[in-house]
């Protein structure tokens, strides 16, 4: 009975040797491809270099007067504008302004990346079961494989540096957007699609008219998750050479600085907090014509 | 265009079967299998068979049945928005199934629009712009879209409320929205899908009302759908009715009325307020009368009963709108149409 006892598994030998032959045939395929790549990605990483050069060098007061601006733009509230301006002063007197223009810039660029080939993707998905069969399992594996992961053949192929940073964040803060678009497509009333199709509208009509308008509360909690899924890569995305609010926490884990950790931390928190409510409040406003009169 | 007795719109043969290979199984269905037998044998659901119904233009056509008769099936095969399985739909001469999707879209921007029972009004625009929907799409430009859109708000009586949002106005007043979009893009055909079904009593026959004075002026050819009698017979010049996929019974309200074909509209019929549907023309003995009273042939029974009773003799000529006398009526044919004919 002993066979009951241990599954029977590939000898050692056999499993190494399968592993070896992997880890060759890829080292194989990045040495070959890996300059090519690095060269595809050089107009992202100039763009990010300078976002972040951009951002550290403009004046504080101007950061602040942006970001007031911003937030009253989205959320059309005193309270949230308010409490943005405050976390910001607090983030400068704390001396984390500069970690914090550095993680903006990369939560930026990531959240534009994520918008701009999330939507995208989605909109394809709502439009066809067979490319949603085939994406779904793909999104599912991009949410749920633990970062470390995919962090080794991204950094076998790109170095360490923002662009594998960015590759990292993007990969786990894509899917809610990309999902989001497809359900909220997906959830549109096929009575007000049948009326516009009975109107003579084309696909594109149908589209931008019907479809995306009235997807746009999903498609905004999206960009919402998207958001708070990047500021919580920061940490992540810090370990392979991205600059910013992550690599002081970082080394607070390494040498026990508590305060160090605890401060850092709560400026990531305090980012999300505003990218949250200011995000939220602009979807709310977005439905504006859900609320009935009686 | 064509000549105005040609039908506006022709159906012809019209089948619709649901399933996974539709086309597989139209042999059993030409050959007359029941419609219970081919979703037993063959797991097909045959929602249309072999339907043919002329539509004239300028009129009101509606088209009757029960929940599952078919009948919201059948209105959207008009514009396409169902592919019939076989069969041919004719508009203005012209093959709807030969349409190429260009051709489609330019039928149903200007020369078909539609009502829905659901009202399938744009949530995210206000009652102005949902009106000018169609126009948009005809590709009318802003200025003038607005202008139009702001005249059919006003025939249906819902100024001021231009700058509303749907969801903020009662289903009444959401018909009407449906209603005025219709009708702002001039298209001649309008396609009503159970249109006033959702509303409460009342407002159903405002709306009736609303629908028929604007036909007085507009004459648009209208195919409304509906499952209640008494709409079809307030609303109808022609009615068709349809009953598990196929049509059973077509004439005008006195003929379905007074010559009910088969037992199921008998049954139909029985509830109804005959007073209120029959005229004099269905009851008169045609050809020369005796009696110097006159009544209009348009007179319902309801209003001619007592007329016919204050007449000495109880008997009147039926003359037509100019006077001339059409045939000739007494009070003992007017009760006995009252009863149902067993």
């Amino acid at each position: 009975m002993e066979w009951l006892a241990e599954f029977p598994s590939l000898d050692r030998r056999e499993l190494s040797n399968m592993k070896k032959g992997i880890d060759g045939a890829f080292r194989e395929f990045s040495r070959a491809y890996g300059e090519g790549l690095e060269a595809f990605f050089y107009p992202l990483l100039k763009f990010m270099v300078w976002f972040e050069k951009l951002l550290q060098a403009t004046p504080w007061p101007i950061i602040l007067v942006v970001v007031a601006g911003l937030s009253w733009l989205g959320s059309r509230s005193v309270k949230v504008t308010v409490g943005a301006v405050i976390a910001f002063i607090a983030i400068g007197i704390f001396g984390m302004w500069e970690d914090t223009m550095s993680t903006l810039a990369i939560i930026s660029v990531a959240t534009i990346i994520c918008i701009a080939v999330g939507i995208p993707i989605g909109i394809l998905m709502a439009r066809s079961d067979r490319l949603q069969g085939l994406i779904t399992p793909v999104l599912d594996v991009m949410q749920t494989i633990p970062s470390f992961v995919y962090l080794i053949p991204v950094v076998m192929l790109l170095g360490i540096g923002k662009v594998p940073g960015l590759l990292a964040v993007c990969i786990y803060a894509m899917p809610p957007i990309v999902r989001l678009t497809n359900l909220g497509i997906r959830l549109v009333d096929r009575d007000v699609l049948e009326a516009a199709t009975a109107f003579g509208a084309s696909p594109k009509q149908k589209l931008w008219g019907v479809q995306v308008p009235l997807a746009l509360p999903n498609i905004f909690a999206g960009v919402n998750q998207t958001i708070m899924m990047a500021l919580s890569m920061v940490v992540v995305a810090s370990m392979i050479g991205v600059q910013g609010l992550g690599v002081p926490v970082l080394r607070a884990i390494s040498n026990q600085y508590l305060a160090l950790g605890v401060m850092n931390g709560l400026a990531i928190v305090a980012l999300a907090i505003i990218f949250d409510r200011v995000s939220q409040t602009f979807g709310k406003r977005l439905q504006a014509h859900r609320k009935g009169h009686h | 265009m064509s000549n105005e007795d040609a039908p506006k719109v022709r159906i012809s043969n019209l089948y619709k079967v649901f399933g996974k290979t539709p086309a597989g199984v139209m042999d059993k269905v030409r050959t007359g299998m029941s419609k219970t037998d081919l979703l037993e044998q063959t797991g097909h659901v045959l929602a249309l068979n072999d339907i043919s119904l002329d539509i004239p233009a300028r009129r009101i056509q509606v088209i009757m049945g029960l929940s599952g008769s078919g009948k919201s099936t059948l209105i959207r095969h008009i514009n396409r928005l169902i592919e019939p399985t076989a069969g041919e739909i004719w508009i203005d001469g012209e093959n709807v199934l030969e349409m190429n999707e260009a051709q489609l879209r330019d039928l149903r921007r200007f020369k078909t629009s539609m009502v829905f029972q659901k009202f399938g009004l744009l949530p995210h625009r206000t009652v102005a712009l949902n009106v000018a929907y169609g126009l948009e799409i005809q590709g009318v430009d802003e200025a003038e879209a607005e202008k139009r859109a702001a005249h059919w708000i006003d025939r249906v009586g819902l100024s001021g409320f231009e700058q509303h949002y749907p969801g903020q106005l009662s289903g009444g007043m959401q018909q009407r929205v449906g209603l005025a979009r219709a009708l702002a893009t001039d298209a001649e055909i309008l396609l009503m899908d159970e249109a006033f079904s959702a509303l409460d009593p009342l407002i159903r026959t405002d709306m009736q009302s609303i629908l028929l004075d604007l036909q007085e002026e507009l004459h648009k050819t209208i195919i409304f759908i509906t499952h209640d009698l008494d709409e079809a017979l307030r609303l109808g010049e022609n009615i068709a009715i349809l009953r598990d996929g196929a049509v059973i019974q077509t004439g005008t309200a006195q003929d379905i009325v007074m010559k009910p074909a088969d037992d199921y509209i008998r049954d139909f019929v029985r509830d109804i307020n005959r007073g209120r549907v029959i005229t004099m023309r269905s009851i008169m003995t045609p050809g020369a009368s005796a009696a110097s009273a006159t009544i209009p042939a348009a007179t319902s029974l309801e209003e001619a009963l007592p007329l016919l009773n204050a007449i000495d003799g109880h008997a009147a000529t039926a003359v037509d709108k100019a006077g001339n006398p059409l045939g000739s009526i007494d009070l003992s044919t007017a009760i006995d149409a009252m009863r149902v004919a067993e």
